[in-house]
């Protein structure tokens, strides 16, 4: 890492170059340990991405034939074609199964689309407010006041309401009511890189403000990022689903987790499972990534390790 | 504290004004015609056009904001399409059942996480801390309309406690309550407990200890006061995310509040009806920040305002 040189003796005497001392060689098994422990808790989610990616391929979602005959078996009942539905089938005779991982797979793609987008927006608003400051730091920093006066997920179902229902919808409407999170981080991260020396070393070697902003300034931004990109992204799949769930996220030949909690709603005495098996999934999910998020931040900043 | 309390209003307004834009500009500026939506497919060329003259819409969008910023300082929005009623009307009828359930959820959510999370700070580390921190986690990660659904799956239509919609008297709230205040329990309870264990470690604690005060009062008296600023602060933020839960469970309960009655307008494109709603939720969220603020200089004497 370039942050280190600052903090870095000036000279250091040979010897501690050359052998490793004991306290070294144990830090250095301490972080290694940490960094199996962090990975560990990557494993739900690594999980997660390998349902979303391959379950379709194994369990295909059909979203237009219906077989009536199938309606509402339970959880294990063998259909008419003489497959088995694992997860038990819907009203209208389609396999929950497939439902399931269609929807991990469109939790994935606008929980990741969207934390990329809301995150590039954070990073073109939140490098020039902190590094010219100013009018413009002002200027933007108030928007992003003025966004957080509103409940986000209200002014998501507001955009969501006006735009109508499609996946690229949803990312936009999510996108452009996260981005604020992400803006104030690198704006946050920008204001304490802004004075440090090797950014002053660039400009005094001539670089262009473009060069210092993308070169010596974006980087840093990267790790505070990563960590509001984890926590974003279970909120951003809890919001898809509860914006498909009020019929404003997918649209129906899409079974989002929150659309196909809301289909089972009519039938929860005769087939409880349609509401209740893809709500499990989504909790899952959510939780594995609020564990995982808690861990990479406590592993980022080992200092901050609260009670 | 009088200039503070002037400034302090004078941002309320700014925010309310930014909201109001916020919602104008979402309406009016996305690609589309809010005409066109509100008639629908079935609506013809002379429908259209009769809608975007009521609603002023065929006038430049400067005219139209000016005019919005206007109507919306005497709380005139414009009749509801569909309930034949002023927009502003139909929703304030609504307020305080939503009031009802937030305020209740609010209590429920605070009479649980304030003892909760004491217990855990108190025997930290025990099981029973465990256990709270994974209530307080799911919480956090169960989607409060699932839950929903399930608490009326198992309380409603497999034990028959409760009805499992409807709005009415206490038996009515009950359900919708405990989904809302979940959520509160699982940010609430963590907070309560961290904070706790941070004041434990503080010197006038320690003294208070010494001089031989009970537990409970040691508690009560030294420790709950000092930890309580940052509890009434994530308190007020989270009515925004209880106000916003509050449009999903009254959707789940059928509960007839504003939530319900937004997400109602949006599935018959009635905008002035959704205006109004998120406008209103927007606004009651701005002022109870605002009381929030203000209460900080009467909770601890220390914070005096310049």
């Amino acid at each position: 890492m370039t942050t280190n040189f600052s903090r870095a003796p000036a000279t250091r005497p040979p010897e501690a170059q050359a052998r490793e001392t004991v306290s070294q060689a144990a830090s250095r098994l301490r972080q290694r340990r940490r960094a199996w422990r962090l990975a560990a808790w990557a494993v739900p989610i690594a999980l997660f991405v390998a349902v979303a990616v391959v379950g379709p391929i194994l369990v295909p979602y059909d979203p237009v034939t219906v077989r009536l005959g199938d309606r509402l078996r339970p959880p294990g009942a063998v259909l008419t074609s003489g497959t088995r539905a694992w997860l038990g089938t819907d009203q209208v005779g389609k396999d929950l199964l497939a439902q399931v991982l269609q929807g991990a797979r469109i939790s994935l793609l606008v929980g990741v689309a969207t934390v990329l987008t809301a995150g590039c927006i954070g990073l073109a608003v939140g490098i020039p407010a902190g590094y010219f400051g100013g009018t413009l730091d002002g200027f933007l920093m108030r928007i992003a006041d003025l966004q957080l006066a509103f409940p986000s997920l209200l002014l998501a179902i507001l955009i969501a309401a006006v735009l109508g229902r499609s996946v690229t919808n949803v990312i936009i409407t999510l996108s452009v009511t996260r981005w604020v999170t992400f803006a104030r981080v690198v704006r946050a991260t920008t204001l304490a890189t802004r004075e440090r020396e090797f950014v002053m070393a660039a400009r005094a070697s001539g670089a262009s403000t473009n060069r210092i902003m993308g070169r010596h300034i974006v980087p840093l931004t990267v790790t505070p990022l990563v960590v509001v990109a984890t926590v974003e992204l279970g909120l951003v799949i809890l919001a898809e689903a509860s914006l498909s769930f009020l019929g404003l996220g997918t649209p129906p030949d899409h079974p989002s987790w929150g659309l196909v909690i809301a289909n089972g709603r009519d039938y929860l005495s005769t087939a409880w499972w349609i509401s209740t098996i893809p709500g499990i999934a989504l909790s899952l999910v959510i939780l594995a990534v609020g564990l995982f998020g808690d861990q990479l931040s406590d592993f980022l900043n080992p200092r901050t390790v609260s009670n | 504290m009088g200039s503070y309390l002037v400034r302090r209003l004078a941002y309320s307004v700014f925010v309310i004004w930014g909201a109001v834009t916020i919602v104008f500009v979402v309406v009016r500026l996305i690609p589309g015609d809010p005409a066109q939506l509100m008639v629908g497919a079935e609506g013809t060329k002379a429908d259209v056009e009769a809608l975007r003259h009521r609603f002023g819409l065929d006038q430049p969008l400067a005219v139209q904001y000016v005019r919005y910023l206007g109507q919306a300082a005497h709380l005139d929005f414009g009749d509801s399409l569909r309930l034949e009623v002023p927009a502003a009307q139909a929703v304030s009828q609504r307020v305080p059942v939503t009031a009802l359930l937030a305020a209740t959820a609010m209590g429920l959510g605070i009479a649980v996480s304030m003892p909760l999370g004491i217990f855990a700070a108190l025997h930290k580390q025990s099981v029973l801390d465990r256990a709270v921190s994974v209530i307080s986690l799911l919480g956090q990660s169960v989607p409060n309309f699932w839950l929903g659904i399930m608490f009326i799956l198992i309380f409603a239509r497999e034990l028959r406690w409760f009805p499992s919609a409807g709005t009415g008297g206490v038996d009515h709230l009950v359900l919708p309550a405990a989904t809302l205040a979940l959520l509160l329990v699982g940010v609430l309870t963590r907070l309560v407990r961290s904070g706790l264990l941070d004041v434990l470690d503080e010197e006038y604690v320690r003294s208070a200890y010494a001089k031989g005060l009970t537990l409970r009062r040691v508690i009560n008296r030294h420790a709950l006061p000092n930890m309580l600023i940052p509890v009434i602060t994530v308190v007020g933020l989270q009515l925004g995310s209880l106000l916003a839960g509050a449009v999903i469970v009254e959707t789940v309960f059928g509960w007839a509040g504003v939530g319900r009655l937004l997400v109602d307008a949006i599935s018959n494109r009635d905008y002035p009806i959704v205006q109004v709603a998120i406008l209103f939720i927007t606004t009651g969220f701005i002022l109870v920040n605002l009381l929030v603020d203000l209460s900080y200089a009467y909770i601890d004497p220390r914070i005096r305002y310049r």
